[in-house]
């Protein structure tokens, strides 16, 4: 039940631009970003603050309010996000698109059990009774890899491990069966093996169900073997932008330079390499 | 032998019904540098805030630079010696303070001197410049807002670090530089650290020893070495080191 069959750009970003006015001075987060997202798996990678998460967030409409955000082109499935109303963007917002955020267990309600939150996030979007929504709620903490969800269910936030935050916001993203998901750093506070298993859901539905996924992660090597392609992104901008098997072969300094600085079991360079950072990259 | 700067023996936690850490027991050697992996939802979060004095533990011994703790109370000493990165860069500092008074706090808590210097010297040491001394909290990406509580932790110089998590919110090039600011402080001041990490390349890098959990429980102990050679017993642990190479699509 997609929205835009046929269509294979599920998103067009031009241009974007986030910037914050602050008593300082105002600080550009997002310098003029671009791409296209067909129902593929996109990677993006790049440097601390560098404004991978003011992306996506821009994307979802959750940029703070005093925020200024402009784009040539900012558009899902043919709407142009930036000009539809405040009621047109909720509705897109956990139905159509969903995101999970790099803080799960602090985007939650902190008084409200993780069961009664996820039900509430399936009622808003779906009529369905309450014992259907909690039956599926269940069976979406199994689902990623939850391993005692009537427990869990019943859980505040503040009651679960980072990685059990991760999975509850990835359940709550997915329950609505969203075209489009952002996540942002959704495992990094996983082990490897439970790693697998999520990304091995998200593969799925981008398989079979033809969502498009944005998947931001600090984590190359999950990158490179999970994803499609790559942006690489540095101080606000996209600096390179690569299909993931070529990573290797990447040719912006900063993308090499990251490569070698990764410690790896058996390698033992003490200290490890670091990156000397060119000003004219953050031109 | 050396002597332990920390050790943790048979130690219980529960949350109601739920067993979150059964008989679990660590030993970590003044100097060393530990590691913990293991299965989200084991139980390392829940040692190390034991450990912190932030969880209670109902059975087990819990002995640190020589002296017995139970319960939850600490002097203030004790975070003079012991001090935790979070596993959460938004839970753990405060959202409306900013960088500032996040570093100045435990600084004035402890009566140090020449709290200018200090401040910008932890800066800049994480790779924040004095540029984000004045931004609040909330202001940061979340690796900025790590490398805070990094700095916040470091800069009450610890003998004892408990470290949970401290770089999976960074990308490479400053996980980089962070590991190796906190080896240099390992061998300049001598620290220990207890670190928690699902990143195997990570704990082979830093540490000496690591304890695999699962379940509440350390199913073993074993030296970095021993990863490097496969010189390992648990099945779990095999199964860790194989999911470690990477996503495989079947
Ligand atoms: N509310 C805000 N006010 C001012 N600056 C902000 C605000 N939120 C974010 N920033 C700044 O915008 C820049 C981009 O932030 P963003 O969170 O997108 O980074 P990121 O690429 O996700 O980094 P990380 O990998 O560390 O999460 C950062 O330099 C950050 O300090
Ligand atoms: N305050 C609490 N109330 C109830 N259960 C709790 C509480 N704190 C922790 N737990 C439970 O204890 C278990 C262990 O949690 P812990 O945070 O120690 O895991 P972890 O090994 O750090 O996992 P991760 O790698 O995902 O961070 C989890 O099942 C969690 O739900
Ligand atoms: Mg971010
Ligand atoms: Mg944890």
């Amino acid at each position: 039940m997609s929205g835009a069959v046929g269509t294979d750009k599920l998103l067009t970003v031009e241009d974007l631009r986030v910037s914050f006015p602050t008593r300082t001075g105002v600080i550009e987060a997002v310098r003029g970003v671009s791409f296209t997202l067909g129902r593929e798996r996109l990677g993006i990678v790049g440097e601390s603050g560098s404004g991978k998460s003011q992306t996506g967030r821009a994307i979802m409409g959750l940029t703070p309010k005093h925020a200024k955000i402009t784009a040539k082109t900012l558009n899902f499935a043919g709407r142009d996000l930036l000009s539809i109303s405040d009621r047109e963007r909720r509705e897109i917002r956990g139905k159509r698109i969903g995101m999970v955020l790099q803080d799960p267990k602090y985007s939650l309600n902190p008084v409200s059990t993780i069961g009664r939150q996820i039900i509430e996030t399936l009622k808003t979007h779906e009529k369905i009774s309450t014992a259907e929504a909690k039956a599926r709620t269940l069976a979406m903490l199994e689902a990623v890899q939850i391993r005692d969800p009537e427990r869990v269910f019943s859980l505040y936030p503040h009651e679960v491990s980072g990685g059990m935050g991760q999975r509850v916001m990835i359940a709550m993203m997915l329950i609505c069966g969203p075209e489009l998901l952002i996540a942002d750093e959704p495992t990094s506070a996983l082990d490897v093996t439970v790693q697998l298993e999520v990304l091995g859901i998200l593969d799925k539905l981008v398989a079979e169900r033809g969502m498009g996924l944005i998947f931001v992660s600090h984590d190359l090597r999950l990158v490179s073997s999970f994803c499609d392609r790559v942006l690489v992104m540095y101080a606000g901008r996209v600096v390179e932008e690569l299909p993931s098997a070529d990573l290797s072969k990447a040719q912006h300094p900063y993308t090499q330079g990251l490569l070698n600085c990764l410690p790896t079991i058996g390698t033992d360079r003490h200290p490890l390499p670091v990156l000397d950072r060119k000003k004219e990259w953050a031109l | 032998m050396t002597t332990n700067v920390l050790s943790v023996k048979d130690m219980v936690v529960t949350f109601d019904e739920f067993i979150a850490l059964d008989h679990v027991s660590v030993d970590v050697a003044q100097g060393e540098s530990f590691g913990i992996v293991g299965e989200s939802g084991s139980g390392k979060s829940t040692l190390l805030r034991a450990v912190a004095g932030l969880n209670t533990f109902s059975a087990g011994t819990l002995t640190i630079n020589g002296q017995s703790y139970s319960g939850r109370s600490r002097s203030k000493d004790f975070y003079r010696t012991v001090q935790m990165v979070f596993q959460d860069p938004y839970g753990s500092l405060h959202p409306r303070q900013t960088v500032d008074r996040l570093l100045l706090e435990p600084l004035a808590i402890h009566g140090f001197d020449n709290v200018d210097q200090r401040i910008m010297r932890a800066l800049d040491e994480v790779g924040l410049g004095s540029g984000f001394r004045f931004r609040y909290s909330h202001q940061l990406s979340g690796g900025q807002r790590q490398r805070v509580a990094i700095a916040r932790a470091l800069i009450l110089e610890p003998k004892v670090l408990l470290l949970d998590e401290p770089t999976s919110a960074l990308d490479a090039s400053i996980q980089a530089e962070i590991l190796n600011l906190l080896e240099q402080a390992r061998k300049d001041r001598g620290l220990t650290f207890v670190m928690v990490s699902h990143d195997l390349g990570v704990i082979s890098h830093m540490c000496e020893r690591l304890a695999v959990m699962k379940s509440g429980k350390v199913v073993e102990t074993v030296t970095a070495d021993a990863l490097e050679s496969r010189a390992f017993s648990a099945d779990y642990t095999r199964q860790l080191m194989t999911a470690s190479e990477g996503f495989r699509r079947v």
